[in-house]
């Protein structure tokens, strides 16, 4: 498993150039601190993964970063073009062939070079025999390549995965998280939210703890084993004994 | 944004179910509606029995003839005739539902008439089990009835007023094959003028022809008024219609803009409401509005492809009916002026629908409950309710794109009224519209 992290995150063993950082962010929603001044920096090729209980403020983190949602104060280094973003549900048209979306959303992007793009991205997802198929015949993991396939159109260097393998079964999740990593390891930052926590410790080179709109911890999943202490957990207990001991 | 647009076209090419739909359901509404109001109900089936024999349907008035037949065929009009040879068939038919009801004229019909001792009477069959059919065939007849005997009472009019005429001028008159000479009063006057010229000064007589000059004068003159009278007798009420408002828009004309209007709501209301709602249960609507398109672009690429395809249907569906019914051809600029504003506000109101309601049915349910009460409350004629429901029911209209729409298109179509009111009012709710729109895609993620 470490193993696999280590391969993840090229840039995160040697000199760390920073591609998106993020200062205090606050959103509020009434009443509701939802998040309360999260900060958050990632490095090029790097995998960072946003973890927490539910209504912690993964999603509202990453809608922030993406530009979906204003944040109430602080400051994000990049701008919402300059990011791809992939939300958790497939947001594709059903009654369109891959291709057809793919090719869409590239003219959207008003990428010139758009018949490239769709073959570059038909290949780097697998799906060049699938690409005449209307989205809806897929399965759940080959929708979820399209989705994240079109994120990827304008070539962002940070990449933003809302729960990508959420509603996936474990098949299709190991072929995502192989696409994933290809992606890291030509150099393209991702942050992801999940809610699998081991899914965190193996792919990713950082991870962010979130709890009640607070940043709780930032760093590799073997520093917060040692803040833990206890050397006979997993990480996910590790991680339970964590938040406990935060009073979470 | 022509390319979300392309992918909209696409993604309906692909549904040839839902488009069927879209174009043939409204379309026949339409149809329906437009029929139901233009054309009354069909001609009733009546049977029909004249007992008079040919000989005697023509009776005679101081030598004038009159065929009472022709009278009958008045009735014809209104109604589709089944002739049976008896009054025992008749009933039988009406019994069986075969006709609607029965109708006798019995053989003294020309004889009362022309004895002028009292009404002549017709024999009327039906079944009254039903109180709506009851009331339509008394109505019918009675109308029917009405018609012929305001015919037959001009016919008795004119020859009363030749009588009167004869009394009154002089002239010669047949009576029983014998020519008499009548001298009339004025002639009478003449006469006993040029006699009493004749008399001494002092003659009694004189005064007394004075007094039968006169009554000659006044007789003659009086008589002069009665043709007013005799007139007035024959029709004492007469309809003398003006227009206040509206226009004299023929029902069949109406009907087509009725018809037209309706498929313009529904297409565009649906397509409309269905296409943005479409983009949020895909999730595409996060990721388009995310610097690809602006949330108001994203609006108008949604009306604007509603509306386009709707006045497509619409100009199609006017083509269709032009095989039928006579339009004004040389209008099509104001047609397609009144479609395309029309299309806008019912565009504009779809995505309202749509941007509120967030999940295609839901859209589609909410575009059919307003669309039909709101298409009826803009049809309810002045006068059909009380004028305090009526001001309410034409404020709800203003509310909404269907009322200028019709205005609009009647006056495109018929030359009925202003058509520049209805523009700017469909523009103004277009925009209104619009903002609520926009408004409802603050919480449409």
């Amino acid at each position: 498993m470490q193993q696999d992290s280590a391969q993840a995150t090229p840039a995160g063993a040697g000199e760390r150039a920073v591609v998106l950082e993020a200062r205090e962010i606050v959103k509020r929603f009434g009443e509701r601190e939802a998040l309360k001044g999260v900060s958050l920096e990632a490095g090029r090729g790097e995998l960072v993964a946003i973890i927490g209980p539910n209504g912690a403020g993964k999603t509202t983190l990453l809608s922030i970063l993406a530009g979906i949602q204003r944040a109430d104060g602080g400051n994000v280094s990049r701008s919402p073009a300059e990011v791809g973003w992939v939300p958790q549900q497939a947001a594709v048209y059903s009654k369109l062939t891959v291709a057809e979306n793919l090719r869409l959303f590239a003219r959207l992007e008003k990428r010139p070079d758009v018949a490239d793009v769709v073959e570059r991205m038909l290949a780097q997802t697998g799906l060049e025999e699938r690409r005449d198929d209307p989205v809806a015949q897929l399965s759940g993991g080959n929708k979820q390549r399209v989705n994240i396939a079109i994120g990827l159109l304008s070539a962002p260097e940070v990449l933003l995965l809302d729960e990508p393998s959420a509603a996936l079964d474990p098949r299709q999740r190991e072929r995502l998280w192989e696409f994933i990593l290809d992606l890291a390891a030509t150099g393209t930052t991702v942050v992801y939210s999940t809610h699998n926590v081991q899914e965190a410790e193996r792919h990713a080179g950082q991870v962010v703890v979130l709890a009640d709109g607070e940043k709780l911890f930032a760093g590799s999943p073997r520093e917060l084993e040692q803040i833990v202490g206890a050397t006979d957990l997993d990480f996910e207990e590790a991680f339970v004994a964590f938040l406990r001991q935060r009073g979470h | 944004m022509r390319w979300l647009l392309l992918k909209d076209l696409q993604i309906l090419r692909r549904s040839p179910l839902l488009v069927s739909l879209l174009v043939i359901y409204p379309i026949v509404i339409a149809v329906l509606i437009g029929f139901a109001i233009s054309r009354g109900p069909a001609k009733p089936r009546v049977a029909f029995l004249n007992e008079v024999p040919p000989s005697a349907s023509v009776l005679e008035l101081n030598g004038e003839k009159i065929d009472v037949a022709q009278y009958g065929k008045q009735v014809f009009s209104r109604i589709d005739p089944v002739y049976v040879k008896t009054e025992k068939e008749a009933i039988a038919k009406v019994k069986s539902g075969d006709v609607l009801a029965a109708l006798i004229i019995p053989a003294d019909l020309t004889q009362k008439l022309s004895g002028g001792t009292g009404s002549a009477n017709v024999r009327v069959y039906y079944n009254a089990e039903d109180p709506v059919k009851a009331q339509f065939v008394q109505d019918t007849i009675k109308a029917e009835v009405q018609d012929a005997n305001t015919a037959l009472t001009k016919q008795f009019t004119k020859i009363a007023l030749n009588y009167l005429d004869l009394i009154s001028t002089g002239g010669n008159i047949s009576i029983f094959g014998k020519s008499f000479n009548v001298l009339g009063l004025a002639k009478s006057e003449a006469i006993v003028n040029a006699a009493q010229s004749g008399l001494p000064a002092n003659s009694p007589l004189r005064t007394a022809l004075g007094q039968v000059s006169n009554f000659a004068r006044l007789a003659r003159q009086n008589l002069n008024l009665s043709n007013g009278v005799l007139a007035a007798v024959g029709t004492p009420i007469k309809a003398d219609q003006k227009i206040i408002n509206g226009s004299r828009t023929p029902l069949d004309a109406f009907a087509v803009a009725i018809a037209v209007t309706i498929s313009l709501m529904f297409v565009t209301l649906l397509l409309a409401s269905g296409i943005l709602a479409l983009e949020r249960e895909e999730n595409a609507f996060l990721r388009l509005v995310r610097g690809l398109v602006s949330r108001t672009g994203l609006l108008i690429e949604k009306i604007g492809l509603a509306a386009l395809c709707a006045i497509l249907v619409s100009l199609l569906m006017l083509a269709g009916i032009a095989l039928f019914v006579s339009l004004a051809w040389g209008r099509f600029p104001l047609w397609l002026v009144s479609l395309v504003l029309g299309g806008l506000g019912f565009g504009a109101m779809g995505v309202a629908i749509g941007g509120i309601t967030r999940e295609v049915r839901a859209a589609s349910l909410l575009a059919f409950m307003l669309a039909l009460p709101i298409a009826f409350l803009a049809l309810v004629p002045s006068g059909a309710v009380s004028s305090g429901l009526y001001d309410v029911i034409r404020v709800i209209s203003a509310l909404f794109p269907f009322k200028p729409t019709l205005d609009a298109l009647d006056a495109a179509l018929n030359k009925s009224g202003s058509i520049g009111l209805p523009l700017v009012h469909l523009a103004i709710l277009t925009v209104a519209f619009g903002v609520i729109a926009r408004l409802s895609l603050r919480r449409f993620a």
